[in-house]
Formats: C-alpha cells, sequence, structure tokens
C-alpha cells in the first residue's frame, strides 16, 4: 500500500495531542495513587470541570485563556482538596474498594450537577488569538493550538517529573508514599502533604481540561469518555512510576493515531486490547511495581 | 506494680534535670494490650537502656513516646509538656529524634536524600561533615540508593540521619542488631561521642554487653512493665538477676 504522508502525520498528530492528555491525566491518577492509594475514579469529572472553569472564567469574569492556565487548576485544585479534607481522608487505610466506590460516586454527582444544568451539549471555548491559525511545516499542516498543547503538556509532565523525582519536596513525598509513619515521626505534617498532593493530581487533570477546551468545546460527560481510555493507559503503564505513565500515556496516544492510519476499524479498541495483553503478561503494567 | 527506686548514678554528667518522664504508660495494638503501666524516667545528658526479652514492649514503650502508637495511656512528660496524646510530628518538633528498629531507610531516596530528610526542627544540630567525621563511609555513598547500602551503613545512615535535626534526645531502637563486631564498636564510640555532647540518649538493646558500654542506668521490661531498674555501676551485683531476665 502506498504511503500517504500528509495523512500519516495528521493522524499521529491526533495521537500526539490524545498522548499529551493521557499522559496529563495518568500522571495525576500516579501521583494521587502513590500517595494516597486512591484509584482516583474523579478524576474525568475533574478534568471537565478544569473546562468549565475556563469557560466561566471567560464568558462570567471576562477572565482569558492565560490566565485560566492558572486559575482554573488552582480553583478546581482547592476543590479537590476540599473533597480529600471531608471526605477521601476518612476512607484512608481501608481497601481500595471504598476509594474507588467513593471517588465513583463524587464522579457521578459531579458530573450529575453539571448535565442538570448544561445539558449534554458541549459549549464553544474559543483558540486564544496567539495561538490561532497554523504553520505549513513542509510535510504537514500544524494547526498552530495543537502544537500548543502537545509542548506545553510535555513540559508540565517533565516539570511534574523533576518536582517529584529531583527536588527536596518530591524527596518528602517519595518518603511519605514508602512509609508515612516514619515520616510523620520526623516531623513532616504528612496528612497536609496528602491534601497537597491530592491537589497537585487534581489540577493536572484540571490543567488538561483547560487545554482542551478550545480542541473539543466544553461537555459535563468529556472527562467520563475520556477517563476510561486513561485508566486502560494506566493498567498498562502501571502506577507505580512517575515517567512511566507520562511515557506510556504519549506512546499510547501515538499507537492510536498509527492504528487510525493503517487499520481505522481497530482505532477504538488498540488501547483496550493492549491492556488485556498487559494484563496477561505483566499483570504489573510495564513500569508497574507488583501490586 | 513493682517500685523501682534506684541511686543516681556517678560517674556521670547526668547531673542533669529530669527530660523524660513515663508514668504508668499502656499501649494497645488493635484489641491487644501490650504495655502495661511503664514507669521511667531520662535525665538530660544520660544514656539509659531499656534491656528486656524479645516482645517485651521495648519498642512498643519507644513508640509510645514517639506518638506513633493509635491507642496509648498514662503520662508522658517530656521536659514539662504532657504528650501523651501529641500527634508524632508535633512529638518530633518538640526535640525528640527515633531511629527505629527496622532502620526504616527509604528505598525510593538516594543516601542523600535519605539522610536530608528529617527537617531542622531547632539549631544545633550536627552538620554534614560532622555526621561524615562519624561515619566516613555514608560520604562515599551519597548517590547510592538508600537500600542498596549494607545492613551495617543503613544503621550509620539511620542515625546519622537524626543528627542533623537538632533534636537533643535520641531514642536508638537495638542500633547494633544483626551488625558485625567492628561496626558494633563504631555504633559504641559514636553513642559515647554524643553522650560527651551533652545527647539524651534512651536506648534499647538486647545485647547487654554492649550496653554496659555505653549505659548511664537500665530499666528492665517484662511482659508491658518495668520489673527493674539500675545504675551501670551496679551491674556487677545485678548480673545474675540480669541472666534471669533476660534468659541468657
Ligand atoms: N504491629 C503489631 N501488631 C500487633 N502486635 C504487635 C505489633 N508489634 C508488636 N506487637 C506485639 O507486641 C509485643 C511487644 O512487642 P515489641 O514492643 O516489639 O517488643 P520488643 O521490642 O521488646 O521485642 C509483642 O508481643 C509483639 O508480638
Ligand atoms: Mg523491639
Amino acid at each position: 500500500m502506498s504511503i500517504n504522508l500528509q495523512a500519516l502525520f495528521a493522524q499521529l498528530l491526533v495521537g500526539l495531542i490524545n498522548g499529551s492528555f493521557y499522559a496529563l491525566l495518568s500522571l495525576g491518577l500516579a501521583v494521587i495513587f502513590g500517595m494516597l492509594n486512591i484509584i482516583n475514579f474523579a478524576h474525568g469529572a475533574l478534568y471537565m470541570m478544569g473546562a468549565f472553569a475556563a469557560y466561566f472564567l471567560l464568558n462570567v469574569l471576562n477572565i482569558g485563556y492565560w490566565p485560566a492556565l492558572i486559575v482554573a487548576p488552582l480553583a478546581v485544585g482547592i476543590f479537590g482538596m476540599i473533597l480529600e479534607r471531608t471526605m477521601l481522608k476518612w476512607i484512608s487505610g481501608l481497601d481500595h474498594l471504598y476509594g474507588l466506590l467513593l471517588t465513583f460516586g463524587m464522579a457521578l454527582i459531579i458530573q450529575g450537577v453539571f448535565q442538570n444544568y448544561f445539558g449534554s451539549s458541549g459549549l464553544p471555548y474559543a483558540i486564544p488569538d496567539l495561538l490561532k491559525g497554523g504553520m505549513n511545516l513542509g510535510f504537514m499542516f500544524l494547526p498552530i493550538y495543537r502544537g500548543w498543547v502537545v509542548i506545553f503538556s510535555l513540559i508540565v509532565c517533565i516539570l511534574t517529573w523533576y518536582l517529584i523525582e529531583r527536588t527536596r519536596l518530591g524527596a518528602n513525598l517519595r518518603a511519605a508514599t514508602e512509609n508515612p509513619t516514619l515520616v510523620r515521626a520526623f516531623g513532616i505534617n504528612v496528612p497536609r502533604m496528602i491534601t497537597l498532593t491530592y491537589g497537585l493530581g487534581v489540577g493536572l487533570a484540571a490543567l488538561a481540561g483547560v487545554l482542551s477546551a478550545p480542541i473539543n468545546q466544553v461537555r459535563p460527560l468529556m472527562g467520563a469518555d475520556l477517563i476510561i481510555v486513561v485508566f486502560a493507559v494506566v493498567v498498562i503503564g502501571g502506577m507505580g512510576s512517575i515517567m512511566g505513565s507520562i511515557i506510556t500515556g504519549f506512546a499510547l496516544g501515538i499507537v492510536e493515531g498509527l492504528t487510525k492510519y493503517f487499520y481505522p476499524e481497530a482505532s477504538n479498541t488498540v488501547v483496550f486490547v493492549l491492556m488485556v495483553l498487559v494484563l496477561l503478561i505483566k499483570p504489573s503494567g510495564l513500569t508497574g511495581r507488583a501490586a | 506494680m513493682v517500685e523501682v527506686t534506684m541511686a543516681d548514678p556517678v560517674n556521670t554528667a547526668a547531673s542533669g534535670k529530669t527530660v523524660l518522664t513515663v508514668e504508668n504508660l499502656q499501649a494497645w495494638y488493635g484489641e491487644s494490650h501490650i504495655l502495661h503501666g511503664i514507669d521511667f524516667n531520662v535525665k538530660a545528658g544520660e544514656v539509659v537502656t531499656l534491656l528486656g526479652r524479645n516482645g517485651a514492649g521495648k519498642t512498643t514503650t519507644l513508640k509510645s513516646v514517639m506518638g506513633i502508637i493509635g491507642k496509648r495511656t498514662g503520662s508522658i512528660n517530656f521536659e514539662g509538656q504532657e504528650i501523651s496524646k501529641a500527634q508524632s510530628d508535633k512529638i518530633a518538633k518538640l526535640g525528640i529524634a527515633f531511629c527505629p528498629e527496622e532502620r526504616g531507610i527509604f528505598a525510593s531516596l538516594d543516601v542523600r536524600e535519605n539522610l536530608m530528610l528529617p527537617p531542622t526542627i531547632r539549631p544545633g544540630g550536627l552538620s554534614l561533615d560532622a555526621i561524615f567525621e562519624l561515619f566516613p563511609n555514608l560520604k562515599e555513598r551519597l548517590n547510592s540508593q538508600g537500600t542498596k547500602l549494607s545492613g551495617g551503613e543503613q544503621q550509620m545512615l539511620a542515625i546519622g540521619r537524626i543528627l542533623r535535626t537538632g533534636a537533643r534526645f535520641l531514642m536508638l531502637d537495638e542500633p547494633t542488631e544483626g551488625l558485625a563486631p567492628v561496626i558494633i564498636q563504631q555504633i559504641g564510640h559514636t553513642i559515647a561521642r554524643l553522650k560527651s555532647e551533652g545527647f539524651t540518649i534512651l536506648l534499647v538493646e538486647q545485647n547487654f554487653r554492649f550496653a554496659a558500654t555505653v549505659a548511664d542506668r537500665y530499666y528492665i521490661v517484662e511482659h508491658g512493665k518495668i520489673i527493674d531498674g539500675f545504675a551501670n555501676a551496679e551491674l556487677p551485683q545485678n548480673m545474675e538477676k540480669l541472666h534471669t531476665y533476660l534468659g541468657v
């Protein structure tokens, strides 16, 4: 078969964009799982809240895209910290199942409330002026906003990795993941660190939501659809490693894009097929520690 | 309850005031009642050793003082403050530092990060150079993963990291357990050195031959109670009793 490079690169770009969202979301899930030992099923709903926060900022307070990149994750992150302090805190130490049920319930409630007020159709969010238009790269046409999402996501992922793996604060976090009792006995306020970690993971989800608003519109169920794929990504990558979840996120986005080009019929299922294969061969995931 | 009276030790700098007083301490793991009324005290500048058989409740006593046993009652007074209800991070900030029996070296941290983990709670802790002078091995291994160190090096790291914080009251849980004689000796020198610099140390040991080289006083723990106590000078006349207590 002859290869249409234009179309191939276009699908690769779509894959990279999706990969950016997978990476940001699975990174947040990994950070939260490490510290709270909770599989955060509310992650998709919080991602959606990030997009809605950007929408409200623009349409109610007339605050545009650039400030929203900071304000929306902060606001939704604070909302997440309130959820942690008022609810998640009480189930720490219990079986995974409790966290799963609680966060799943939270997701249904949050999504239900938004659906009640905004229905199921999408609200538009315009691409910021600075990122409008496109560039002809010779081998393909690159919409600037999409290029920006990929590069910015990559930078945020790498900064988060650096924060956790290379800084003093990150060392506290890693230590508290291993042995919270001892870390607390050294005089570190571990409960506060847990709350902030949840806030960080939620903030990353909300940031992904803001990034996606100009691409996918703002819909109450936008997270519910995406998060199913993200959980498959997490299963494939394993929950254990920060870098692992970033790489797996981008890689699976690319795999999806390639599938869309070479065998479009499988593009919606390829991630799940991979998930099944990984579960059969290495149940703890490609980069994960044994549970 | 057995009343324990003892002479003040004669050969120490420990003329100081009492820094830790534990009275009728009881502690539980879930439903199981482990400590049944522990009474002892530690004075400034002393090395006090808790001796006792495996499972007697020595570790549980240290953990109770540190605030990491969920259910505990009785009184624990540290430098005039009641801490028996306090959370462990608050207790650490008052100046108590803990070196656990299992050492608690973090696998996801390198040696430097392990060493820097406990936050400084007040000025006056040892500098990194002073710690490397005590434990030269650590300096060579700064970039290794914490748990890649040998058992002896891990113990040095576990002790070294709590010397940085400025805490002057150290609790060491069986620091010589499972280590080679030359390393035990090195740890003995370290404890003597810390004592000469005015640290107060609450030590748990099974190895009373080692304890005898550093301790000012001993308490015997059995079935979650203090059943006896004496000063180091009284060790010879208590030797026989000690053999019975420890079953050696
Ligand atoms: N986490 C725990 N859960 C339940 N029981 C425990 C736990 N840790 C210790 N114990 C029990 O408490 C008793 C005292 O243990 P410990 O304080 O560790 O003794 P020691 O340090 O003197 O050897 C033992 O009978 C031990 O089995
Ligand atoms: Mg013990």
